[in-house]
């Protein structure tokens, strides 16, 4: 509860000044904790720990309208400790950071170890992991979300309502949610990696209302949490690209007045546009569209803990077996490559050692349409008979144990010149879809339905009127088999989830999605219109 | 630390309280102790416990407002991050909805603590997890589950006086069994403040029914169908509707619960006369806290009665507004029903379709609250009063407020895990006419 009216997003940490928020714990002092729980734990019996000490960071500026409804600066911070014993996991935590806590935590993970042992019927198989010593890395921002004042960040937002408002909007909420996570990995292979990573989002939503009707249409905004400081709300002209009917996309920075404004002009032409008449038709998706369909139908299906069944309790299995992995499998048309890349710069998932302390990398799942590989942790790279983690391992706080997560996971740009334009010119009939919406999946990750922010209709390779009432049904594999053009890296955009939830406790993670524009054919479109009475 | 007792939370809170020199201030202290145990492929796979306390306080200078946190109870820090609060506020912009703290209030506390939960050992989840997989093993199924436990406390205070404090538990597991061919799947979740109601050999019984009848699964043609949701199927619905019962968001137009012209639907027919909702913070079965997220105290309180909308939630700032008397925000969700089981509603069914969970709910369109997801876990072909044979899943696209207008029969309500929302709920199994279908899933 947050007590005197204040909604607080409490499950971020507590509560801290702004002056804080520049501050870091001590490099030794880390080492320090993270060596009383190794020895603890050791000493205990464990035969692997890993120590993170984590300070975790966010600053929350929210408005509606001409108000701020707060400011808020969270702090967590604390000590997790994982560890082997009798081949089996246990983990504690603590907020109390000394030697004697971190020490007693230890104790508790290996005693937590030990009591379920007796049922691990496969003890816990580690890839190998070379200790890196102590090294340290940041997020390459250039400028620092954090040190940027508050009056700075408030003066932006009531800019961006205010050109809203002055617009025609009924109603506009506007956020800025900064994340820094200064996390200190720590382990009995001989690690200490300090780390500083950083990530910015500043979603938006308008509202129009039609007051003698009763409708409402919300457009969203159309910018992409990213792994960058806050020179990402630059709005640079380099960065925007401008569709064939005249929407603007932003890629590595965002104009969010800019988009504001167009956001209520498009709210309002929402509530009149054609509600769509059902049908298969040919899919022109925006990267800011895309990336969510690509996070759901192959993101998740490839993690392998997905697919061995160890979250068949929660988010589900996959469809993607082993024994399509070893067939190599056609999950899309020859042109569609799939990347999973822990490196990327700019990107949410965007780190140099993972919560495992294993060095980031890049590698394939799909390439030629064909699947190609999975994402894998420690304890799971032997099942896929590989003697190596693919790096892909996150805890979203010092409290919780980390696991497999997924890595950014991106569609490669065609090969062959193609604008967005030169796309839509050769759709006879066709939708173009920008901007997320919603969205969802079964547990097996085969059947999916997803909306979208904006539909326009497609004729004759022109773009013709606007729709509403858009959503496509599709299957997985016949999805990416109905991908047949996709469009050059001049328009490569990354689409991010800040967000994104999996794992018991559940956990979230942020992750980024690129790709170009990409068309789809023979897609099946439902309209999701429906009376109340 | 984890949890402190009533007077060391009041010793703390009266101190805050007293050295701000602010125009009000309200300190809260949280604090809890939870441990897990997670199971997949018939191994335990993860198990952990975490404690954490805060102190948050918050002080106002007229209408600007200053929130700090700590996590250290000397004197010293109690003062720094009173004064830390202070400095912020002072540089705060002011909030024009900003309300006052609440004044001095009476809470009667609610059944939320147990202390056989409270007392969970590791070794206690390890027998959970370990008994839900020899029972498994034992018939060739595979689990993969997990069992949640934890206790903690919540204790306030502010400069007018007033003062909280209560104490919670939770258990919550949940399970699903899959066939060795992975053909089949079955679920099971029990979610309760009182360990002792926790049965994992009955519970886990379920979810092996379920998978081992749910193989060999036929196509149905997608459409509309008299269905049978049990309690967790249907909750899945009904509480993502109720993330939308704010009263403001009516009032702007901007809700299903919005009038065409303007105000809202208090008062009018939204659901079948079947259809009632209720919140109390004192139900035996599924407590919530005596008070909201402002500190307003909550009281029984009527929602849908009869199928008309009688309450929506109101923030102590919309309330005043709009000239109502603030009452605590609702805690839990609680819907009535008959005393029908899930098997009898299915021998009273000529032909329907049975549906265990639900799954993946989105949001389509908030105009309607069309949702969309998927059954998962056992989806079963009716006919003649008995189940015929397991079906393939489906994607629905429906709106819980169309489906609420079609109900046939309503059974006993029980308290289901919460997955949509963020409350208690309880909710009967329900047998409704023309449930929308839109496609099939392969997924098992």
């Amino acid at each position: 509860m947050g007590v005197g009216g204040i909604i607080l997003p409490s499950m971020f940490g507590k509560v801290i000044a702004a002056e804080e928020l520049n501050s870091a714990i001590d490099v030794a002092v880390k080492k320090a904790l993270a060596d009383a729980a190794m020895n603890a734990a050791k000493s205990a019996g464990a035969s692997y720990c890993d120590v993170r000490v984590g300070r975790y960071l966010r600053q929350f500026v929210i408005t509606r309208e001409r108000n701020v409804e707060n400011v808020v600066n969270t702090e967590s911070s604390g000590v997790g400790i994982r560890v082997l014993a009798d081949g089996a996991w246990g983990f504690a935590a603590t907020n109390a950071m000394t030697t004697d806590a971190v020490a007693k935590a230890a104790q508790q993970a290996v005693a937590i170890a030990k009591a379920n042992a007796p049922t691990q019927t496969a003890p816990v198989q580690l890839a190998p992991v070379k200790g890196v010593g102590e090294v340290s890395w940041r997020t390459p921002i250039a400028k620092n979300s954090m040190t940027v004042p508050i009056k700075d960040k408030v003066d932006l937002l009531m800019g961006v309502n205010a050109a809203a408002m002055d617009a025609g909007a009924d109603f506009i909420s506007s956020i800025l949610f900064l994340v820094n996570e200064q996390k200190y990995f720590a382990s009995t292979d001989g690690s200490y990696i300090d780390q500083d990573v950083h990530r910015i989002w500043a979603p938006m939503e308008v509202t129009a209302v039609d007051k003698k009707t009763g409708k409402f249409r919300v457009r969203d905004g159309l910018s992409a949490p990213m792994g960058l400081g806050f020179e990402y709300l630059d709005g640079r002209a380099a960065d925007k690209t401008v569709g064939p009917n005249g929407i603007i996309s932003y890629g590595m920075s965002y104009d969010m007045k800019e988009d504001a404004i167009a956001a209520t002009k498009q709210a309002r032409e929402k509530l009149t546009a054609k509600s769509v008449k059902p049908g298969k038709y040919d899919l022109v998706l925006d990267p800011n569209h895309l990336g969510l369909t690509i996070h759901e139908t192959v993101g998740h299906p490839l993690e392998l803990d997905r697919v061995l069944g160890y979250e068949a309790n929660y988010a589900g299995t996959s469809f993607a077996t082993m024994d399509k992995l070893k067939a190599n499998f056609q999950y899309g048309s020859d042109k569609v490559n799939i990347v999973a890349d822990k490196t990327q710069p700019g990107s949410l998932g965007a780190v140099a050692y993972d919560d495992e302390g294993v060095k980031t990398k890049k590698w394939d799942l799909i390439r030629n349409g064909k699947l190609v590989g999975y994402q894998a942790t420690r304890d799971q790279a032997h099942i896929e008979g590989k003697s190596e983690s693919d790096g892909c391992s996150y805890a979203d706080s010092w409290s919780n144990v980390q696991f497999q997560r997924m890595a950014n996971i991106s569609l490669e740009p065609g090969k062959e010149k193609m604008s967005v334009a030169d796309m839509i010119g050769n759709v006879e009939d066709g939708i173009y879809i920008l901007g997320r919406g919603s969205f969802s999946i079964d547990q097996q990750r085969y059947n999916a339905q997803f909306g979208g922010t904006l539909f326009y209709e497609i004729k004759n390779g022109k773009i013709t009127q606007p729709l509403e009432d858009v959503a496509y049904q599709i299957r997985t594999p016949e999805f990416w088999a109905a991908c047949s053009a996709i469009c050059d890296s001049s328009d490569y955009r990354m689409f991010g989830s800040f967000f994104d939830g999996k794992g018991q406790p559940s956990q979230v993670s942020a992750v980024s999605h690129g790709s170009s524009t990409t068309r789809f054919d023979g897609i099946n479109v439902i309209n999701t219109a429906r009376s109340l009475g | 630390m984890g949890i402190f007792t009533e007077a060391q939370a009041k010793d703390v809170l009266t101190k805050v309280v007293a050295m701000s020199k602010a125009d009000e201030c309200t300190a809260q202290l949280t604090g809890q102790i939870q441990g897990n145990v997670r199971f997949a492929l018939n191994n335990v796979s993860t198990a952990g416990l975490t404690d954490d306390t805060d102190l948050q306080v918050q002080v106002a200078y007229g209408k600007r407002v200053g929130i700090a946190t700590i996590n250290q109870f000397d004197d010293a820090s109690l003062e720094r991050v009173v004064r830390r609060a202070e400095e912020l506020a002072k540089l705060a912009p002011e909030n024009p909805e900003f309300m006052p703290a609440v004044d001095k209030q009476v809470y009667k506390t609610s059944p939320t603590f147990s202390e056989a939960t409270a007392a969970i050992t590791p070794v206690y989840r390890a027998k959970v997890a370990a008994t839900s997989i020899t029972a498994c093993k034992a018939q060739n199924l595979i689990a993969a589950g997990f069992l949640e436990d934890g206790q903690s406390f919540v204790a306030f205070a502010n400069s007018k006086g007033n003062f909280g404090y209560q104490r919670s538990t939770v258990l919550d597991y949940t399970c699903t069994v899959r066939t060795e061919d992975g053909r089949g799947s079955g679920w099971v979740g029990t979610d309760t403040q009182d360990a002792t109601r926790f049965k994992v050999e009955d519970d886990i019984q379920i979810a092996m029914r379920k998978a081992s009848a749910s193989s060999e699964a036929r196509a149905l043609e997608p459409g509309k169908y008299t269905v049978i949701l049990e309690p967790m199927a249907a909750a899945g619905l009904i509480g993502f509707m109720f993330n939308f019962f704010g009263a403001r968001e009516a009032d702007e137009g901007r809700s299903f619960l919005s009038k065409a012209g303007g105000g809202n639907k208090i008062g009018q027919q939204v659901f079948g006369p079947q259809v009632n909702f209720y919140t109390d913070p004192w139900d035996p079965v599924a407590p919530s806290l005596p008070w909201d997220e402002e500190g307003v105290p909550r009281k029984r309180m009527d929602l849908v009665k009869d199928g008309k909308v009688v309450a929506l939630d109101y923030s102590r700032y919309w309330a005043q507004k709009q000239g109502k008397a603030p009452v605590g925000q609702m805690g839990n969700i609680l819907m009535t029903g008959g005393t029908k089981s899930t098997a009898e509603l299915v021998r009273s069914t000529q032909r329907g379709v049975l549906v265990t969970r639900t799954w993946y709910i989105r949001m389509v369109d908030p105009q309607t609250v069309l949702l969309t997801g998927l059954t998962r876990d056992g989806t079963f072909y009716i006919e003649n009063g008995q189940i015929k044979y397991p079906i393939k899943n489906f994607r629905f696209n429906e709106s819980p407020v169309i489906m609420l207008n079609n109900v046939e029969e309503l059974g006993k309500p029980v308290r289901v895990p919460p997955d949509e929302v963020s409350m208690n709920i309880m909710v009967p199994p329900m047998k409704l006419r023309d449930f929308t279908f839109t496609s099939l899933s392969d997924a098992v």
